[in-house]
């Protein structure tokens, strides 16, 4: 033990530190605060700030603490640890001169840069800066570089610490970004100024030091210190990231990363960070009635009403449908109103899903979770495509990819990933005798001491939905993914709401209709429930009640509309395809007359005759918990608990022959729900994958 | 340096390696393991730029990226980096000028308003094509400065005069052989050696050795005349007469070896009788041992050393005046008269 350990002191005091430690993670132990600018935990040393310097006494120069490994430095003479200044007139000079070079070239625009208040460069200027500059020649100027529609470059403030480039190389996967020239020339650019393609691009505004990148469609729009800041939680995908919600006023102003070591680390998708203009365009904020085919604003009595005539007008006939992003309360409300009415009718899974049915909450939930990738050795993808429905978890799967070596392989869609895999098949067909394959990715899968099955919730949506799902974990518990230390099978959902709804128990009912005979005319009354992803064309003359935040395909089709909450606008419960149960926070007021979805079933059942039991969101969520306990531990993550329930072998999968291939997820990653399709800028950035010239002319 | 971009209009929308290039990659590719070959990104984008006309397009650009595998970003980096990558269209013949201090100080500025003249501005092409240039850090031929470089060439010790002559006959299609241009051989002294001229520091002959082996075949004669000025006349070399030089032959020259003055006589004492000489300040256990060789013994002897025997003494003892410097004579006679007394 004490072989891996290094003696140090630091100011004074004695400390024992890993070996592998930097000299800058040793000094933060001794709880000095080392300012830096190039250096980033998440990304690799590169050392060319040179703003974290140190003395260590006899070395002949100041240490770049962030390069300089513990375990490579020298004893004193006499045999004492060597002795390490984090401040200090010496210190204190060398960082002075580093900063004065820094600012050289600087631009003074403060104020009117976007980083402003919450810049390392500003902060770090107040701290160990000169007050005056002594540099009388022309500062440099570079060009502004096209980085795409979300990132907006100001490159004569860059101060080429490459972390930008570091990221885009090391974990987002795409070799895009790149330091060209040198010495006073050297710029930060993407090739020829090409839109950077990558699900996690906004990811560099944060890193960036300085204001060289920043957010383009937040531009000059508030200043840090005038936003609420609102802990909660992103509903674009199923992982449940971890975000901060910036409001002013009544308007979302930026979306931000909040660190969660096991979900996002600190990163974010571009259509998590930058969905919040959509939060503001096509909103439902006042109910609506349709009349003589036309929607005209109604009161909330008039909609309810009618609302509550037509549900019970026949319980066979009516039925639910629960969207993408319903939260836990609204499933809960909106199925304790249909019980009481005797509607069996309920579902929230994409039309043709079988799964779930059995309420085995093993079988839809990622067991592995998100953060076992990185102790998985290998991992098999089947039907899933995670750099565009788990593109933070893409990022991690690539990181373990990287430095564990971990072996990927994947059944579907042959894409770019950003880490090789070893393509075994493109359909359900494959899963057949997969194992009996001798590729070396089966091999090694095989051999695997925590081999990972992840199947995508894509690839149980159809009529193979249930064999897939049984031959998928077969395959696990052939290869030994199922043990009592690892449950390595899980369902990798992308819709924020499906884990959650499918918790409450939103499926059908006895002799109820499911999503897909709903959908096909089997009901004369539909609620859908911010259900927009659906095919509505086979519905007839069905009367449709729309609950949800957007008018998108939903609300278009839909007879009565009933405004709700979007996910900034309530503190609402999700389930995380880890099943990882989360609360979102309630960043501003919701829209107009907009309520929170379970207030408006509520508010149904009293004119439907029968109560619900409860009065406020509290006494709900209390409910809930008794329902199902999973729900009573916030934040946590059952993993490898689950391996008694996948123990037991499934159901012998039909033959999957002939089977067809397994299909994208989606067609477009910047417009998969009615919020995103309401925001401008993920419809630029859509344009833009798409290989078309962004409509608003670059800056 | 300036701003360093791709001229993407002159560039085109292809490149191809020229077939004869074609064994050079596979050399190069074969210096690095397979997953090591972006090592040979700058022998291959040297090649691209020489197969495109001496300079380097985006489309050879991208070209070398996918032969490596790279990003296209990577190779750009490279690319922009390293200024003997040109990104813009060159002449035929393009001028490197060097303008770096010593160059400068021998008239590398005056070599800039010939090319400004002549050519254009930096980097411009002449309407023929056959000329350009731009300036250039060191190119370390400092010892013939001013230089130019001139494609692969290096073109030195130029004048204003000599550089219009050179570009001239470029302009005109005529070529120019590389070199210096003034009375010198490669960077040995203008208008020949002006040292190290004689024969016999180079035929053995210092050494009592009659001839050396190997040595080239002289032109003729037995003392020829330096075949070029400046070089050092070689002797006849011979296998047959060498020799040896013997140890006694040596010593003897040793012996020789001839000291001015005079020297001191010797006494007839000997050492054990005679005055402890390291009294004296400046004579040590080694020094009068070496003085008790000589014979001397006494400080008497000593006091009565003419000037010719200090002399004498001095340079049989290498000493280059201590003699006199810590006034052993005076000393020695203070002494004398004490042991008298």
């Amino acid at each position: 033990m004490a072989d891996d350990l290094f003696k140090l002191n630091i100011d004074g005091k004695d400390i024992e530190v890993p070996k592998h430690y930097t000299l800058m993670q040793a000094c933060e132990e001794a709880g000095a605060e080392i300012p830096r600018f190039c250096y980033h935990e998440r990304l690799s040393v590169a050392g060319n700030c040179r703003m974290c310097l140190v003395q260590w006494k006899g070395a002949p120069k100041p240490i770049a603490s962030c390069a300089q490994t513990v375990g490579d430095m020298r004893l004193n003479p006499d045999g004492t640890p060597p002795n390490i200044l984090t401040s200090g007139d010496y210190v204190e000079k060398a960082r002075n001169g580093v900063m004065e070079f820094l600012l050289i070239n600087h631009p003074l625009d403060c104020p009117i840069c976007d980083q402003g208040g919450e810049c390392d460069l500003q902060d770090q200027a107040m701290a160990y800066g000169r007050s005056g500059s002594r540099y009388a020649l022309n500062k440099r100027a570079v060009e502004n570089k096209n980085m795409g529609p979300l990132v907006k470059t100001i490159m004569t403030r860059c101060i080429q610490c490459t972390r930008c480039v570091r990221f885009a190389a090391e974990v987002a996967g795409v070799e895009e970004l790149g330091m060209i020239s040198r010495g006073e020339d050297a710029e930060i650019t993407t090739y020829l100024e090409k839109s950077l393609s990558s699900e996690l691009s906004g990811n560099v505004i944060d890193l960036c030091p300085v204001g060289a990148l920043t957010s383009k469609p937040y531009a000059y729009n508030a200043r840090p210190w005038e936003l609420r800041k609102t802990e909660s939680i992103d509903i674009m995908d199923a992982m449940g990231a971890g975000i901060r919600v910036d409001a002013k006023g009544a308007g979302v102003m930026r979306i931000m990363p909040v660190i969660n070591e096991e979900v996002n680390e600190e990163w974010l998708s571009d259509k998590s960070r930058f969905v919040w203009d959509g939060l503001a365009r096509q909103r439902l904020d006042k109910p609506y009635v349709r009349e003589n085919g036309k929607l005209r604003p109604a009161s909330w009595s008039e909609a309810l009403q009618k609302t509550a005539e037509a549900l019970k007008a026949s319980k066979e006939k009516t039925g639910f449908i629960a969207g993408d992003l319903v939260e836990v309360e609204q499933a809960r409300a909106a199925l304790d109103l249909a019980r009481s009415l005797d509607i069996a009718s309920t579902d929230c899974r994409p039309a043709g899903a079988t799964y779930g049915a059995d309420g085995v909450r093993e079988k839809y939930i990622l067991n592995p979770t998100l953060m076992g990738v990185e102790e998985a050795d290998a991992l098999l993808l089947i039907g899933t495509n995670p750099r565009v429905e788990a593109s933070v978890w893409n990022a991690r799967i690539r990181k373990a990819w990287l430095w564990n070596d971990l072996q990927v392989g994947l059944v579907g869609e042959g894409v770019d990933l950003t880490y090789d895999y070893d393509h075994l098949g493109t359909g359900p067909a494959d899963l057949d005798g997969l194992l009996k394959g001798d590729s070396a990715f089966v091999k090694a899968f095989k051999n695997a001491k925590r081999p990972m099955v992840v199947v995508g919730e894509h690839a149980l949506v159809g009529e193979n939905g249930l064999d897939v799902l049984n031959a998928a974990h077969q395959i696990a518990l052939d290869a030994g993914a199922i043990t009592e230390e690892w449950s390595g099978f899980g369902v990798l959902h992308n819709a924020a709401g499906r884990v959650g709804a499918l918790d409450t128990g939103f499926v059908p009912g006895e002799g109820g209709l499911d999503t897909k005979a709903m959908l096909e005319g089997g009901v004369d009354t539909l609620v859908l429930l911010g259900a927009d992803e659906l095919d509505l064309s086979k519905l007839g003359d069905t009367t449709v009640i729309y609950v949800g935040s957007h008018g998108d395909r939903g609300a278009s089709r839909a007879d009565i509309i009933l405004p709700s909450a979007a996910y900034t606008e309530m503190e609402a419960t999700y389930v995380n395809t880890e099943g990882r149960v989360q609360m979102t926070g309630k960043a501003v007021q919701p829209k107009g007359e907009a309520r929170e979805a379970w207030a408006i079933f509520r508010a149904l059942s009293e004119l439907t005759g029968k109560p619900l039991s409860y009065d406020s969101a509290d006494q709900l969520r209390e409910q809930i918990r008794e329902h199902n306990p999973v729900f009573a531990g916030l934040g946590f993550a059952p993993g490898k608990s689950g391996h008694e329930a996948l123990s037991k072998a499934p159901e012998k999968a039909k033959t999957l022959a002939g089977a067809r291939p397994f299909e994208a997820p989606f067609e477009d990653f910047y417009l998969t729900n009615p919020i995103a399709r309401a925001s401008k800028t993920m419809a630029e950035c859509s344009l833009m994958k798409r290989g078309l010239e962004t409509p608003v002319a670059a800056e | 340096m300036a701003l360093r971009r791709f001229d993407l209009e002159a560039g085109g929308e292809t490149f191809a390696f020229k077939a004869e290039t074609e064994p050079t990659i596979a050399f190069w590719l074969g210096k690095y393991p397979e997953d090591k070959k972006r090592s040979a990104v700058i022998p291959l984008l040297w090649l691209a730029q020489k197969d495109n006309n001496g300079w380097l397009s985006e489309p050879a650009m991208r070209t070398v990226a996918d032969r490596l595998e790279m990003p296209y970003i990577r190779v750009y980096e490279v690319a922009t980096f390293y200024t003997m990558f040109r990104l813009q269209p060159v002449g035929k013949n393009h001028v490197q000028l060097c303008g770096t201090t010593p160059c400068m100080l021998r008239g590398a500025n005056d070599l800039k308003k010939v090319c400004e003249k002549r050519i254009g501005k930096k980097m411009a092409v002449t309407d023929d094509g056959r000329l350009s240039w731009e300036e250039v850090e060191c190119l370390g031929a400092c010892v013939n400065a001013p230089m130019v470089q001139i494609n692969d060439y290096y073109y030195e010790d130029l004048t204003p005069e000599s550089l219009d002559e050179i570009l001239s006959r470029l302009a005109g299609g005529v070529d120019v052989p590389p070199g210096t241009f003034v009375d010198r051989q490669n960077s040995a002294p203008i208008g020949g050696a002006t040292t190290l001229k004689e024969a016999a520091l180079f035929d053995g002959s210092r050494n009592g050795v009659s001839g050396l082996p190997n040595l080239p075949e002289a032109t003729k004669g037995d003392n020829p005349e330096p075949e070029a000025k400046g070089e050092p006349a070689r002797s006849k070399p011979t296998n047959t007469d060498r020799e040896e030089p013997s140890k006694a032959t040596v010593e003897a020259a040793d012996e020789e070896v001839e000291l001015e003055g005079e020297r001191p006589a010797a006494s007839e004492a000997n050492a054990e009788g005679g005055d402890d000489l390291k009294k004296i300040k400046g004579i040590g256990p080694k020094i009068e041992k070496q003085l008790n060789e000589l014979g001397v013994n006494t400080f008497a002897q000593i006091a009565a050393w003419s000037g010719d025997n200090v002399k004498w003494v001095d340079g049989y003892l290498s000493f280059r005046g201590r003699i006199e410097r810590e006034s052993w004579i005076e000393q020695a006679k203070t002494l004398a008269s004490e042991d008298k007394s």
